[in-house]
C-alpha cells in the first residue's frame, strides 16, 4: 500500500479553482519534488494536503496509509503523521519553545495511547536533535520562532519535523530565504532524516534545493496540474529552459 | 504542590463548562433579607463586635444611603435590588470552631471539591488558608506555625475582638468609608475576610492565602481584608474565589487594604474565578471590589497581581498610594472574558513621594461577546519628583464579535515625572492557529497556550504553586470561543 495518494484532487479557495485534477502516489522511503512557477498550486497543494481551513476540496481523494483525510480536521490529519515545513514559520509570543515542542509530541503520545513523554528525557531528547541542526541552546528557551532568523526558522521546523517523527513529511519552500550556507545545513538536517518508512515531498520553486535533497521522482506543477514527471534529471532541464519550455502544458 | 496537583487534577476531570457550579447542601443562618440598620446591628451582633465598629459601620450605611452607583465604567449593569439579598449568611455548624475536627465535614469536602483541601495533614505545599463560606471564616490553617513568627493571620471579625487597636488604627485609613458606592456598602456590612498583621523585620515563613466561596442562594459576600506590613517585612498573599451556576445575579463587593511601612514589601496575587453566568448572559456574580495600598514608608513596595477570569461583571481597579520616597507600586493584571462577561479593571498609580515609581502591564482577552476595558489613572504629584511610571497594555481579541478598549488617564503635576505607556491590540491569527494546529494540537490547547503565551509576563509574576493552575483557568476560560 502506498503511504500517500492523491487521486484526481480538485480544490479551490472561496470561487476560484486553484487545484484541477492531480494524482500523485509516494510510497515509504520516497522522495518526491514539486516543482513549478508562482501561482501554480504548489502551496495550496501543501495546505490542501494539511487540511487548512479555507481550502476545499471539490473532486478527488487524499489516502494516507489508505485511508481518507478529508473528513479530518488539520490537528487530527498531524497526529495521522502529516508534516508541513512551512514556507514561513509563523511567531508564537511567550510560547515557550520547549512547552510548545513537548506538547506537540504529547498531542501525538495521547492519541497513540501512550504515556507523554517525560520532562527530563525530552529536553535531552531536543538537545540531542538540535544539536544535528546547529541550533543553540539560547535558540530553544526562546519563544517559538519570534526573533528567528530566516536560517533559524526554517532549522526549527526540521527540529519539529525530527521530534515528531511524521510518516508523511511536506516540505514547503524550505529553501526560501536561506543563504548557500544555510541551505546546506537544512538539507542535511532533512537527508538525515530520510528513512524506508517516511514519504517526502519537497515543494520548490528553484533546483538548487534539489541538489541537496536529491529526490527520487520530480513533478512540474503548472495551473494546478501534474504536467510532467520524472527523474532527477527533470528538475535540471527546467533549471535550464525555464518552465515556459515545457511546452503548452506549462 | 498537593493543594494545586488536586486543583489541576479537579480541573482537568472536568469538561468544558464552569467546574465549581456545584451547591453544598448546608444548614445555614442568616440575617432577614434586605439592608437595615436593624440587619447591620444584627450583623455586629453576631460577629460579637464591640461597640466602635458598630458605630462605623451605621455611620458608613448613612453616607451610603445617599450615595449614588457610579456610571462612569464601560459596563451595562442592571439595578440591582439591594432589598433581595441576604446579607448574611453562615453554616449553622461552623461557629468559631477550634480545630479543623470542629469544622462540619460537609464544609471541607467542599473545599476539597473545590481543590483546596484544609486538612492540614495534606497541606504540604507550605501554604496557608483561610476559608471563607458566604459570611464566615470556616477554617484557619498554620496559625500557630504563623504565630511563632510574631505574624497574625486570622479572620478579621476575630481581629475586630482580639486586636482592635491595630484594627481601628488601619481600617478604612487606605479606603475610606465614603470612597465610593460599594466601600460604602462594604463598611456597612462586611461580614468575614482576613487580617494579616506582619510584625517589623518579619518575612513571612510562608505564602498566606484566603479562599472565598458564595454558596447560598441570593446572598451577596462582603469581605474585608486588611494586610499590614510593619517595617522591613515581606508576605505574599493569594486569594482565590468560586461559587455556585446560579440563574440569578449576586453581589460580591469587597474592601481590601494593604499598608507597607518603611522599606516593607507586599505582594497581593488575585485568582478571581467566580461563576461567569451562562452563554446568554443569564446569572453570574457582580464582582465591585476596593482595593488600595498604601506605600507609606520610603522604599516599600505593594504589587497587584490579577488573574480574573471569572464573574458576568467586574468592576475593580487595585490601586498603589505611593507616598514613600522611592516607594514601588506594580500591577500585572490578566482578564479573561468569554461569552456575555463584561470587565472593567485596572488600576490607579498615584505619586506622591519622591523618585516613587510604577509599572503596570495589563493584558486583556476578549472573546465570544463580552467587552473588556482597561482602565488606568496616573497620577504624578507635586512632590512626585523625578517619579517614573511605565504602562502596557496589550489587548487580545478572539472572534470577531467582542470589544476590547483601553482608557488611561494620566496626570502631571510635576515637570520632572516621567510617564510611559505602550498599548497593542491584535487578535489570534488564523496562520497562528493553524500553524499549532498542524503540530497535532487541538484547537482549544492551540488557543490556551497562544494566550498563554500572550500572558506570559504577568504569569510570571504569580507564586509558582499558583501559576500552573491559573494557566489551565485560562485555557477553561476560552473553551468554546472558537471554531
Amino acid at each position: 500500500m502506498s503511504l500517500l495518494e492523491i487521486k484526481n484532487l480538485h480544490a479551490r479557495i472561496g470561487d476560484t479553482g486553484i487545484l484541477h485534477g492531480i494524482d500523485l502516489t509516494i510510497g515509504r522511503g520516497e522522495v518526491h519534488a514539486i516543482m513549478g512557477p508562482n501561482g501554480s498550486g504548489k502551496s495550496t497543494l501543501s495546505y490542501v494536503l494539511s487540511g487548512r481551513d479555507g481550502y476545499e476540496v471539490t473532486e478527488g481523494d487524499i489516502l494516507l496509509d489508505g485511508e481518507s483525510v478529508l473528513e479530518m480536521e488539520a490537528d487530527e490529519r498531524a497526529r495521522a503523521g502529516m508534516f508541513l515545513a512551512f514556507q514561513y514559520p509563523v511567531e508564537l509570543p511567550g510560547v515557550g519553545g520547549m512547552a510548545f515542542l513537548r506538547a506537540a509530541v504529547n498531542a501525538r503520545k495521547r492519541d497513540a495511547g501512550k504515556d507523554e513523554v517525560d520532562q527530563l528525557e525530552f529536553v535531552k531528547m531536543v538537545r540531542a536533535e538540535a544539536k544535528n541542526l546547529g541550533i543553540k541552546d539560547d535558540m530553544l528557551k526562546r519563544p517559538v520562532n519570534v526573533g528567528f532568523s530566516g536560517g533559524e526558522k526554517k532549522r526549527y521546523e526540521i527540529l519539529q519535523m525530527a521530534l515528531l517523527k511524521p510518516s508523511m513529511a511536506i516540505l514547503d519552500e524550505t529553501d526560501s530565504g536561506l543563504d548557500v550556507d544555510a541551505l546546506k545545513i537544512v538539507s542535511e538536517g532533512v537527508n538525515l532524516l530520510r528513512s524506508v518508512e517516511r514519504g517526502m515531498l519537497v515543494i520548490t520553486h528553484y533546483q538548487r534545493l534539489l541538489n541537496h535533497i536529491v529526490p527520487d521522482q520530480v513533478h512540474i506543477l503548472a495551473g494546478g496540474r501534474i504536467v510532467k514527471s520524472g527523474d532527477k534529471t527533470l528538475a535540471l532541464e527546467v533549471e535550464e529552459n525555464g518552465y515556459s519550455g515545457l511546452g503548452d502544458a506549462a | 504542590m498537593v493543594a494545586t496537583v488536586e486543583t489541576i487534577e479537579a480541573v482537568e476531570q472536568a469538561t468544558g463548562a464552569y467546574k465549581y457550579g456545584f451547591v453544598t447542601d448546608i444548614e445555614t443562618e442568616k440575617s432577614p433579607k434586605g439592608l437595615s440598620e436593624d440587619v447591620i446591628r444584627f450583623i455586629s451582633g453576631k460577629k460579637m463586635e464591640p461597640e466602635w465598629m458598630l458605630t462605623w459601620r451605621l455611620k458608613a450605611y448613612r453616607y451610603w444611603l445617599k450615595m449614588t452607583p457610579p456610571d462612569w465604567a464601560k459596563l451595562n449593569v442592571p439595578p440591582i435590588d439591594y432589598d433581595n439579598i441576604y446579607y448574611y449568611a453562615a453554616p449553622k455548624s461552623a461557629e468559631a470552631p477550634k480545630s479543623l475536627d470542629e469544622v462540619d465535614p460537609e464544609l471541607l469536602r467542599t473545599y476539597e471539591k473545590l481543590g483546596i483541601p484544609l486538612n492540614e495533614q495534606k497541606m504540604l505545599a507550605g501554604v496557608a488558608v483561610d476559608a471563607v463560606f458566604d459570611s464566615v471564616s470556616v477554617a484557619t490553617t498554620f496559625r500557630e506555625e504563623l504565630a511563632k513568627a510574631g505574624v497574625i493571620f486570622c479572620p478579621i471579625s476575630e481581629a475586630i475582638r482580639e486586636y482592635p487597636d491595630l484594627v481601628r488604627k488601619y481600617m478604612g485609613s487606605v479606603v475610606p468609608v465614603s470612597d465610593n458606592y460599594f466601600s460604602a456598602l462594604n463598611s456597612a456590612v462586611f461580614t468575614d475576610g482576613s487580617f494579616v498583621y506582619i510584625p517589623k523585620g518579619v518575612r513571612c515563613p510562608m505564602e498566606l492565602s484566603t479562599y472565598f466561596r458564595i454558596n447560598e442562594k441570593n446572598t451577596g459576600q462582603f469581605e474585608r481584608t486588611l494586610i499590614i506590613a510593619e517595617d522591613s517585612s515581606y508576605v505574599s498573599y493569594l486569594e482565590g474565589c468560586t461559587a455556585p451556576q446560579r440563574d440569578e445575579n449576586q453581589l460580591h463587593a469587597a474592601v481590601v487594604e494593604l499598608v507597607a511601612q518603611t522599606d516593607a514589601e507586599i505582594k497581593y496575587s488575585t485568582v478571581q474565578n467566580w461563576y461567569p453566568g451562562d452563554e446568554t448572559g443569564k446569572g453570574g456574580i457582580y464582582n465591585f471590589v476596593t482595593k488600595r495600598g498604601a506605600c507609606r514608608g520610603d522604599r516599600s513596595k505593594i504589587s497587584w497581581t490579577q488573574v480574573e477570569t471569572g464573574s458576568a461583571i467586574t468592576w475593580k481597579y487595585p490601586s498603589c498610594v505611593l507616598k514613600g520616597k522611592d516607594s514601588v507600586g506594580e500591577f500585572y493584571s490578566v482578564a479573561v472574558t468569554n461569552g456575555a462577561q463584561q470587565a472593567d479593571t485596572g488600576t490607579k498609580m498615584i505619586h506622591l513621594g519622591e523618585g516613587s515609581r510604577s509599572t503596570i502591564i495589563s493584558k486583556g482577552i476578549s472573546a465570544g461577546r463580552s467587552n473588556n476595558t482597561y482602565r488606568g489613572l496616573v497620577e504624578m504629584n507635586k512632590a512626585a519628583e523625578n517619579s517614573r511610571n511605565f504602562t502596557q497594555c496589550d489587548s487580545l481579541l478572539v472572534g470577531d464579535t467582542c470589544g476590547a478598549h483601553t482608557v488611561p488617564y494620566m496626570v502631571s503635576r510635576n515637570p520632572s515625572a516621567k510617564i510611559e505607556h505602550e498599548a497593542t491590540t491584535s487578535r489570534i491569527s488564523e496562520d497562528q492557529l493553524f500553524y499549532c494546529l498542524q503540530r497535532g494540537l487541538d484547537e482549544e490547547e492551540a488557543v490556551s497556550l497562544i494566550v498563554n503565551g500572550f500572558c506570559k509576563e504577568v504569569m510570571n509574576e504569580l507564586p509558582m504553586e499558583f501559576a500552573v493552575e491559573a494557566q489551565k483557568l485560562i485555557g477553561i476560560s476560552l473553551e468554546g470561543s472558537v471554531g
